[in-house]
């Protein structure tokens, strides 16, 4: 169906032209100065081309090894996290009640942690974790595991993956729990009139009819993982060692710590790049898909 | 004057949706826009109404291009297939809601309602929430909204396809009464043929995107001129049977001859499609000039005042409409006889062959 | 393949309640091994409830449901081996049409080589078999509902199978086709067929039974034929037939019924029994002929032509009367006359039809 074209329209795009001029692309701009000169300081600039780029993309000098390990870290985390959310919200989505009084007050203690801001829940965590008097750290210790947050990069990481996953499995839920409303009965009815175990019912009706919230699901949650910052930064602070050192993290620590300007800027450019790249093929995948079942 | 469609084409993502179409519309006309599914009844609508330009040609009201004229600014309105009524007012404020957008007077305002909602039907529930009413009700509090304001266009796309059987035919046999005095031009999609035959006024049949033909109501489908035309205008589905004319032969399949009478007489030699409706079959009893087929009966089945007779016969299988109840039994063997000053014989184009064809 | 009994199934969406409200009154019905039944009504005439009850959605407040003589009253949906095709298309979008015809098979543990040879023999019924192999999402809403109809008809042991107006979403044309295959189909497979709907067209061309109901009340059962001459309650005559019935109000003593000072010579004597409220006549509208001449003088109003039938609205003083006009009469002014053969004319007391006693 076309739409009615109106240019005026561009007309009120002027103000947000304006604003993302001032908050994105002007500072995004001395970002891409930065990443081409270097500094001696008292803000002195020269032309360095694009030595900070072959640096960063280059693992056998110091920066290129950081930014590969970060890399690696975040791309890890992601997958991890995705792994770890999706199945787990469509499972609980599944198990919520479809209609009563409860609906209303699981979705909305399912909602919770949604609503407290990434540093507390980093603050929350780093008492609940720790393994003389947190909750969470103290029992494990108790059962004889070995957990220590900050000496044990194993502990770490499960820290950081379970603090995720507690915060943000709720918006699997919730989109997966939408998509399931929205599946007529029928279709219930039918796959019970032939027979389908459950399991065939949740491959051939409910996942199906998902695959649109789904792909909604996994695109914000991979954006969210992927520029993770705020808890492993509360309750690690990358470490131990560089275990739990993101790519955002690191950044804030050329940048902001070492107050190497360039480094700093490439990076971002490229994680920039990066994360672009991924959305492009989410993107790409998604419209593809729906062209598909347009058909 | 009213409203005028000049050689207007859509195409849409790369398919051409809408083709050349040329309508003129006249003020206080009924139109009916009839056609399948997906034939562009309601593309055409939408570009009437303005939500949607045309890819080519142009549209005009009252003699102007409306092109890039917004929808807010036109008198138009519109009725849906599904009930659109807001939940939260009554019905006596549904109705009015137009007139408050237009800010009419308090007076004004009550006397147009009720005048409306006398017309469908409606005064005893005025005060009614549209979820308190049926289905039918509501989508006659639809119609007293679109008619209150007294726009110049009145579209309504498919309004009864959404009600039971019983309360489409009530409300069908109601509307050309309500619409008779709006004065406006109305346009009224459907896909079925008897909703047509009703409303009366003019019938545009519509097929693929075409206006295949465009004309008084009862001479469109009396008096088709092409063959898809007649198709898309009939309920059951036209009977057609091929033949082909040589000297005074005429021959169907590989056996069959048929007497040169009626619109058959004087055609030409060549090949042609002759074409019926049911309603011009009977089993039994021939007409003044009839063509004869010998056939079985494959199924006859009563629909309600009136009963299709399925015969098959070497040509095919026809189907016939009686009224009543039918006395054939299946399998009974029959002789069909199809009116032959009543047929409709079309050329190899489709186009309308025989001695009626000139209208 | 099955028969199905309804013994004194009722059903009431508040059954506690001091005096229930039955959205589903008491009723007794057997239906037979390979026939075509169909409920018809308005909306909220209990029509789906039953269906629902037959498919298990619902049990019944009270009474029992038997298959074969065997209780299925408490049997949840997929223990009743009854087939649903429903309102709108509901298939499996990642399959093929050969997957979802298999599907029901499959979830049975059938083996793989008679899944295929069944699978193939109820797509060749259903005219599927070219299109075997495609993804059944992007298949036109006809062929889907066939999809939906076939996964009942593989399996061999399906009881019923239940329709739920299933050529809502289907164009007029196609409607035709669709409604032959069943009745193909039905007369191959020798299965009961239960047809919802609320269409008369679809009821009575499908099926050889018909439930006309309202407000959870079954008026009338009676192949498609006999609902049409002879209603036996004015709502039947109103509902079948298009239009419906005309139903005057009279006196009627003996044979003769006086309708606003006009007297309708009765087939029948009649006596009106003591107490009865509401008397009516009632004749269909297509075995009345109206005519420049005849028995009865009416004032015509306006005069239809529905293509292939002329329908004249005439007046009997305060009366409103649909007739039919013949094809070879033709009807100049308000004056005419309307000829009612006695046998089609009924007479009605308080809705229901009374029988009259033989005139000699």
């Amino acid at each position: 169906m076309s739409k009615p074209i109106n240019n005026r329209a561009w007309f009120f795009v002027l103000p947000v032209l304006g604003f993302v001029m001032f908050s994105a692309i002007i500072p995004m701009m001395t970002v891409v100065n930065y990443s081409v000169q270097d500094t001696m300081g008292s803000n002195q600039f020269f032309w360095n081309g694009d030595q900070w780029f072959r640096d960063l993309l280059n693992p056998t000098t110091e920066i290129g090894a950081r930014f590969a390990g970060a890399l690696g870290r975040n791309l890890t985390f992601s997958l991890v996290a995705l792994l770890i959310e999706v199945p787990l919200g469509i499972g609980m989505a599944l198990c919520l009640p479809r209609q009563g009084w409860t609906v209303g007050f699981v979705l909305v203690l399912i909602a919770l942690p949604m609503l407290i801001p990434w540093n507390v829940v980093g603050t929350i965590w780093q008492i609940f974790a720790r393994a003389d008097i947190g909750l969470f750290g103290a029992t494990l210790v108790g059962m004889g595991i070995p957990y220590n947050v900050t000496q044990d990069p194993t502990s770490a990481w499960v820290t950081i993956v379970v603090i995720d996953a507690w915060h943000w499995t709720p918006l699997v839920i919730l989109l997966s729990y939408a998509g399931l409303r929205a599946i007529p009965d029928a279709y219930y009815q039918a796959a019970r009139i032939d027979s389908a175990s459950r399991w065939a019912i949740f491959t051939n009706v409910e996942l199906p009819k998902l695959h649109k919230v789904l792909v909604i699901a996994v695109l914000l949650r991979f954006m969210q993982t992927f520029m993770i910052y705020t808890e492993p930064f509360v309750v690690t602070g990358g470490g131990p060692g560089s275990s739990t050192t993101f790519l955002a993290i690191d950044l804030v620590k050329i940048a902001l710590g070492q107050v190497d300007l360039g480094n700093a800027a490439a990076m971002s450019l490229v994680y920039n790049l990066i994360t672009l790249t991924i959305c492009w093929i989410f993107y790409t995948i998604m419209t593809q898909m729906d062209k598909r079942g347009a058909e | 004057m009213g409203l005028s469609l000049e050689n207007v084409g859509v195409i849409s993502a790369g398919q051409p949706v809408i083709r050349d179409v040329s309508l003129d519309l006249v003020s206080g006309s009924m139109n009916v826009l009839l056609g399948p599914t997906l034939s562009g009844k309601t593309t055409l609508m939408r570009l009437m109404a303005g939500l949607d330009r045309p890819t080519s040609g142009r549209i005009l009201v009252e003699g102007r291009d409306v092109a890039g004229i917004p929808v807010r600014k036109r008198s138009v309105a519109m009725v849906y297939q599904q009930f659109v009524n807001y939940p939260t007012l009554s019905v006596y404020e549904n109705i009015a809601s137009p007139l408050r957008v237009a800010r009419l007077g308090k007076a004004e305002v009550d006397e147009r309602v009720r005048k409306a909602a006398r017309l469908v039907g409606l005064e005893p529930l005025l005060a009614r929430l549209p979820s308190q009413i049926s289905g039918g009700q509501q989508q006659r509090t639809a119609i007293a909204r679109a008619i209150v304001k007294g726009a110049d266009i009145v579209m309504l796309d498919e309004p009864l396809a959404n009600l039971d059987y019983k309360l489409r035919e009530e409300l069908r046999e109601e509307l050309p009464r309500i619409f008779r005095e709006t004065g406006a031009v109305l346009v009224y999609a459907t896909t079925e043929p008897l909703e047509a035959l009703l409303l009366g006024g003019n019938t545009a049949t519509l097929s693929q995107g075409r206006v295949v033909e465009f004309g008084p109501t009862a001479s469109v489908y009396h008096d088709a001129q092409l063959l898809e035309s007649a198709r898309v205008f009939s309920d059951p589905p036209l009977n057609e049977i091929r033949i082909a004319k040589h000297g005074d032969q005429i021959r169907a399949g590989k056996t069959e001859h048929l007497s040169a009478d009626g619109e058959l007489a004087g055609l030409p030699d060549g090949a042609y499609t002759l074409a019926f409706r049911a309603d011009i079959v009977r089993l039994g009893q021939p007409w003044q000039k009839s063509i004869r087929l010998a056939g079985r009966v494959a199924v006859a089945e009563i629909s309600g005042s009136e009963s299709f007779v399925h015969v098959e016969t070497a040509l095919g299988t026809f189907v016939c409409v009686e009224i009543g109840v039918s006395a054939a039994q299946p399998d009974d063997l029959v002789d069909l006889f199809i009116d032959a000053s009543r047929v409709f014989v079309f050329d190899e184009a489709g186009r309308r062959a025989g001695s009626r064809s000139n209208r | 393949m099955a028969r199905v009994e309804l013994d004194h199934i009722a059903h009431s969406y508040a059954p506690k309640a001091a005096e229930p409200a039955y959205a589903l009154h008491p009723l007794d019905v057997v239906w037979e091994e390979g026939s075509a039944c169909a409920l018809l009504g308005p909306s909220g005439c209990g029509k789906t409830t039953l269906l629902n009850i037959i498919s298990g959605l619902i049990a019944p407040s009270r009474g029992r449901l038997l298959f074969n003589g065997q209780d299925v009253t408490r049997l949840p949906t997929e223990k009743r081996n009854i087939a649903q095709v429903f309102q709108f298309p509901v298939i499996y979008d990642t399959m093929t049409v050969a997957g979802n015809l298999a599907f029901p098979l499959r979830n049975r543990g059938m083996e793989k080589r008679a899944i295929e040879v069944r699978v193939a023999e109820i797509a060749e019924l259903l005219d599927l078999t070219r299109d075997l192999n495609k993804p059944a999402r992007n298949l036109t809403a006809d062929a889907k509902q066939k999809i939906s109809l076939g996964r009942g008809l593989v399996r061999s042991d399906v009881a019923a199978v239940l329709f739920d107006e299933p050529l809502t979403v289907i164009d007029p044309a196609l409607k035709w086709e669709l409604r032959s295959k069943l009745k193909e189909v039905h007369r191959a497979l020798n299965v009961l067929m239960i047809y919802v709907t609320h269409d008369q067209v679809e009821a009575l061309t499908f099926a050889d039974q018909v439930m006309v109901m309202r407000d959870g009340e079954v008026l009338q059962r009676a192949t498609p034929a006999e609902l049409f001459e002879t209603p036996e309650h004015t709502f039947v005559g109103y509902f079948i037939g298009s239009p419906g019935m005309n139903f005057l109000e009279a006196d009627v003593a003996g044979h003769q019924a006086k309708v606003a000072g006009t007297v309708f010579e009765l087939g029948r004597s009649y006596t009106v029994p003591a107490g009865s409220t509401k008397v009516q006549i009632g004749f269909r509208p297509d075995y009345a002929r109206t005519a420049p001449s005849g028995d009865i003088p009416v004032k015509v109003r306006r005069i239809e032509d529905l293509g292939r039938r002329r329908l004249a609205r005439l007046a009997l003083g305060p009366h409103e009367i649909y007739a039919t006009v013949p094809h070879d009469v033709t009807i100049d002014g308000e004056d005419a006359a309307l000829t009612i053969p006695p046998n089609r004319l009924f007479v009605y007391v308080d809705g229901r039809r009374i029988i009259g006693e033989d005139r000699r």
